[in-house]
């Protein structure tokens, strides 16, 4: 009896995922027919990880979805192989204002920006800076730098799904966008204590 | 003329603007409208569309005149603020774009292809007959009250699918459409963005599109607009007229119903 039960439910939760890989399947279908690739933005773009398809229902996503997303998603984070998080704030700061990179406009041999400022406010003195994200101003003056928050904000520029699913920050590290020197560099923006992000 | 002195001023306003934003935010953009009074460049774009559209050209050697966009041949008086719908001729739901690009052809004889080749103008020389022709038809809307059909199941599935495509996220960026425009008062560097899934922010923004961009010297549809939100989005390049354009289109426009237009606007 508890085993039928058990078969009845397993069967319907089959038939629902079922129903939805269609659905998905369909839709990924339509949008490739509706894009033609051009320069370095390829159709395969439009295909989606599991964390992008969980994250595009329009609503929150909760419960074991959200765990689903932080436990792929923790599994990607790799540290820097040397173990040094730091690198130099001035070329960081030259990532954090460039908005190129990955657009079929631009020119894929031009390293990428981390494009910062369009969401998060940090140095003082750049004013324009977007509020999509939070305000990092101060960030390493507020917060020290000790190894724990050196390791967590790497792996937050790394996968910020890690940390909060259906985060709207792109994973820097996991998506390819920065090399590692680069991460390094916007650490080193964030926490160094000659870098405008900490006057 | 016009074009020069307006991106110089707005250069120079936007200055003022990044150096003033922490106390009151001027809108430089706020401040060239009401420099310009009632007008706006888009008048040279519809008065160039009106022409094409009454002009005999193509195989046919017909003018537009017999275009039917939606309330009847001829009609453009407030056809525009009830597009995107479905066309019974052709079987499927179209925007206001692909709506002319069909009359071209079946009218004027002048397939789809030979239309599109410049979808785009570049501000200059380099001119598309689609913007002159939208920002002409487009006009004849003006202060119009958004109704979009959604009485064809066709209709409720493209509103249905361009709200799927909204919040889809893919790419190396993982950004959709909603990354940007699904909370309310936030900005990207110094932009306001409106929140499409509002609905005052979104009557505010369809109704104000197409439009003259200030920076780029250029009339842009909403084509180009859904184009160019997708570039950004480290996106392939969306296919002018295609399901996705047509779909997202009907999703925005149905989400700015009871909005009045006052199209083509005046953007940045």
């Amino acid at each position: 009896m508890k085993h039928q039960a058990w078969a009845g439910a397993l069967a319907l939760l089959l038939g629902l995922s079922a129903t939805a890989a269609t659905a998905e399947t369909a839709l990924v279908d339509v949008l490739r027919a509706s894009f033609k690739p051009k320069n370095q933005a390829t159709l395969e773009r439009l295909d989606q990880d599991r964390t992008q398809q969980a994250c595009s229902t329009g609503r929150p996503v909760s419960g074991e979805a959200a765990v689903q997303i932080i436990m792929d998603s923790r599994d990607t984070i790799r540290d820097p192989a040397d173990g040094r998080y730091l690198g130099d704030w001035k070329a960081g700061e030259i990532v954090a204002q460039n908005g190129r990179g990955k657009q079929y406009s631009d020119d894929p041999a031009e390293p990428s920006g981390g494009n910062c400022y369009a969401c998060h406010q940090l140095a003082q003195a750049e004013v324009a800076y977007g509020t999509i994200g939070p305000s990092l101003m101060h960030y390493g003056k507020l917060r020290g730098r000790d190894a724990a928050i050196l390791k967590y904000t790497w792996g937050k520029i790394y996968n910020a799904q890690a940390f909060m699913p259906c985060s709207l920050m792109p994973r820097f590290g996991h998506q390819q966008i920065l090399d590692e020197q680069q991460m390094r560099d916007v650490m080193a923006y964030l926490f160094d204590p000659e870098s405008p992000v900490n006057q | 003329m016009i074009r020069i002195t307006g991106a110089l001023w707005l250069g120079s306003a936007l200055a003022v603007a990044a150096l003033t934003v922490g106390a009151q935010a001027p809108d430089p953009v706020a401040e060239y409208r009401e420099m310009l009074g009632d007008d706006n460049p888009a008048v040279f774009w519809e008065l160039r569309g009106e022409e094409l559209w009454k002009t005999p050209r193509g195989p046919k050697r017909a003018d537009l005149s017999g275009c039917d966009l939606g309330l009847g041949k001829g009609v453009i008086a407030g056809a525009y603020a009830q597009l995107p719908r479905f066309f019974a001729d052709t079987g499927r739901v179209q925007d206001l774009e692909s709506r002319i690009v069909h009359c071209i052809e079946t009218l004027q004889g002048i397939p789809a292809a030979e239309t599109l080749k410049v979808r785009f103008g570049n501000g200059d020389d380099y001119r598309s007959e689609m913007e002159a022709l939208t920002a002409y038809v487009v006009a004849a809307s003006r202060g119009h009250t958004m109704a979009v059909p959604f009485s064809h199941p066709q209709e409720k599935a493209a509103y249905e699918l361009g709200r799927k495509i909204f919040f889809y996220r893919a790419g190396p960026h993982d950004f959709s459409c909603s990354t940007c425009h699904g909370t309310s008062g936030k900005r990207i560097r110094l932009q306001q963005m409106p929140n499409l899934t509002d609905a005052q922010d979104a009557r505010a923004a369809y109704t104000g599109w197409p439009a003259y961009r200030i920076s780029q010297g250029e009339l842009r549809t909403m084509e180009w607009r859904l184009n160019d939100c997708f570039r950004q989005q480290r996106m392939p390049d969306l296919v002018y007229g295609s399901e996705v354009a047509i779909a997202l289109t009907m999703f925005l426009a149905k989400s700015a119903d009871g909005g009045t237009l006052d199209a083509p606007g005046l953007k940045r």
